[in-house]
């Protein structure tokens, strides 16, 4: 950064000026974010009394009754490989387009934006959309009897839960592939032709190996937001899909037991690092 | 490319974009629908959805409500964003990085998480439910994207219009206000937008911290599908795309939405 009239204005005193424009950020760092999550985190070994009260002093008691408990050892691996397996389908579907918009040469500023404006609207309504498209009078049932076939059970199941995800998390995995296309050189895959190789191979041995950053972020963003949403997965599960997310709000807001949704809480914070080191690890083989 | 394949990757990539709006486009049929619950295809067409809108007393005052805490939280965002994304570009001081972290990391963290941690502690101090709890919850989820995009716009800018004004002479303040300000108008416009439609559109975290007492949006739609199932909801929805498509617009008019998230 080149030197202006206000650096050297900052070396002769203008530290407390820059105070003075931190401090309001600072403030509410402070009150809405360190102090909430390090309180949570405390109260993660707090332990709460039958009437809902708090026990005095921290201990492990709450920690090891989830460790002992079977049914949150089922929940997290449920968390888990539905979380992994709506990453998996959505790349699967935001590959072809993020490549295609990659490519186009008319209108890509309309399709960009076409592709990741529903981020612009409220997870409620675009939720809400699949319900009128799932649900047992929608859209999709109404379309697949046309067809003579029966539905199968799309709402109030894991798979609508699956298909509500991902289209909700593929503007992410479009943008991250995006960003991981524009590295990618044309003429290397025009080079391959020429020397004979097919399209498939290409693309497995060019396109695919080069645009592998863009997929390990988009897979990373989409796998945390994945586990920690809640909002779809209460509205299209119908209280029968039990995720890690879905469990911190009723043990916080249902049963009152703050201390079990803090362990929670903490367990999808431990989740979200293990996932960021696989990432670490993946990036540097890749690289 | 062969013609065959080529017709069918361009079907595979329509089916695909189709998939990814489907939900958002599907809203506008069923809102118009006459029937008493959701049903495809609706027996009849009506606006009898938007009327009844328009006398449901609590999504009328939610939609106030949370268009008075977006824009509430709008101005705030940009008045604590603003300096400290001067600080952070124009000073140099040890820690500068770890400070421009900090402040992003509010969104790293899963919303659920960052909701409860919020209403945990703000339940002590009785802001849940309260409009400065709500505003102060989604400052820290607003000011990370404003800071993000105000730190973007002002490294872009060539420091020596600046240098140049002080030169001249003009103090530090008459610089900001005649130099860097004018020159910010795009990035004001878009961390404006972008801070309206993320507190507006904020429901996990206003779950926790608004409670049953200060009625939010996007709050009352959430509880409205969990034990209603008419086309209501779709009416609000239908409004709220089109709100959006609003604000996309008019970013697209002040700095270009394509140029902003291709670069």
């Amino acid at each position: 950064m080149t030197v202006s009239t206000v650096d050297a204005d900052a070396r002769s005193g203008g530290g407390r000026l820059l105070l003075t424009l931190l401090l309001p950020i600072i403030f509410v760092n402070v009150i809405a974010f360190i102090a909430p999550v390090a309180n949570l985190v405390a109260m993660s070994f707090r332990e709460a009394t039958a009437t809902g009260s708090m026990k005095e002093g921290m201990d492990l008691a709450t920690w090891s009754s989830l460790v002992g408990d079977a049914y949150y050892w089922s929940m997290l691996w449920r968390t888990i490989w539905i979380g992994a397996l709506i990453t998996l389908v959505t790349l699967v579907l935001s590959y072809p387009l993020a490549l295609f918009v990659s490519r186009a040469e008319k209108a890509k500023a309309l399709l960009i934006v076409l592709c990741i404006s529903p981020l612009l609207i409220s997870a409620v309504v675009r939720t809400y959309g699949w319900m009128v498209i799932l649900g047992d009078q929608g859209f999709l049932p109404a379309l697949l009897r046309s067809f003579n076939v029966t539905p199968p059970r799309l709402i109030n199941s894991q798979l609508g839960v699956v298909i509500g995800m991902t289209e909700i998390l593929m503007p992410y995995m479009i943008l991250s592939l995006l960003s991981g296309f524009g590295k990618l050189d044309t003429t290397l895959e025009q080079a391959a032709e020429t020397l004979g190789a097919g399209p498939l191979t290409v693309f497995r041995r060019i396109v695919l190996p080069l645009s592998m950053p863009g997929v390990l972020l988009g897979c990373l963003l989409c796998f945390v937001l994945a586990v920690s949403s809640f909002i779809t997965p209460k509205m299209l599960g119908g209280g029968r899909v039990a995720l890690l997310a879905t469990e911190i709000y009723d043990q916080a807001i249902v049963t009152l037991n703050w201390p079990v949704a803090a362990c929670l809480s903490v367990l999808i914070l431990i989740v979200f690092g293990t996932a960021l080191l696989f990432y670490g690890q993946l990036s540097k083989i890749v690289e | 490319m062969p013609k065959i394949s080529r017709g069918f990757h361009a079907l595979c990539i329509a089916s695909i974009m189709t998939f990814l709006l489907a939900p958002v486009i599907l809203v506008f049929p069923i809102s118009f629908s006459a029937d008493a619950y959701v049903a495809w295809p609706p027996s009849a067409w009506s606006t009898r959805w938007y009327v009844a809108l328009l006398h449901n007393e609590e999504m009328v005052t939610a939609f106030r409500n949370s268009l008075i805490i977006a824009a509430c939280v709008t101005a705030i965002t940009l008045i604590v964003a603003m300096p400290a994304a001067v600080a952070l570009t124009r000073w140099n001081f040890l820690g500068r990085d770890a400070l421009t972290s900090l402040f992003t990391a509010p969104l790293l963290l899963p919303s659920i998480v960052l909701g409860l941690a919020i209403l945990v502690i703000f339940a002590g101090y009785g802001l849940v439910g309260s409009w400065p709890g709500v505003i102060i919850g989604h400052l820290v989820i607003t000011l990370p994207y404003a800071l993000r995009v105000l730190i973007t716009g002002l490294s872009t800018m060539p420091a020596f219009v600046e240098d140049a004004a002080g030169t001249l002479g003009a103090d530090p303040w008459r610089v900001f206000r005649r130099i860097t300000l004018p020159l910010m108008t795009p990035a004001l416009v878009a961390s404006a937008a972008l801070a309206f439609i993320v507190s507006f559109d904020e429901v996990v975290i206003s779950l926790f911290i608004a409670g049953t007492q200060l009625k939010l949006l996007p709050v009352s739609l959430y509880h409205y599908v969990e034990s209603w199932t008419d086309p209501l909801v779709a009416a609000v929805s239908a409004l709220l795309v089109l709100g959006t498509l609003g604000i996309v617009l008019i970013v697209e008019r002040a700095i270009g939405f394509g140029k902003a998230v291709s670069k």
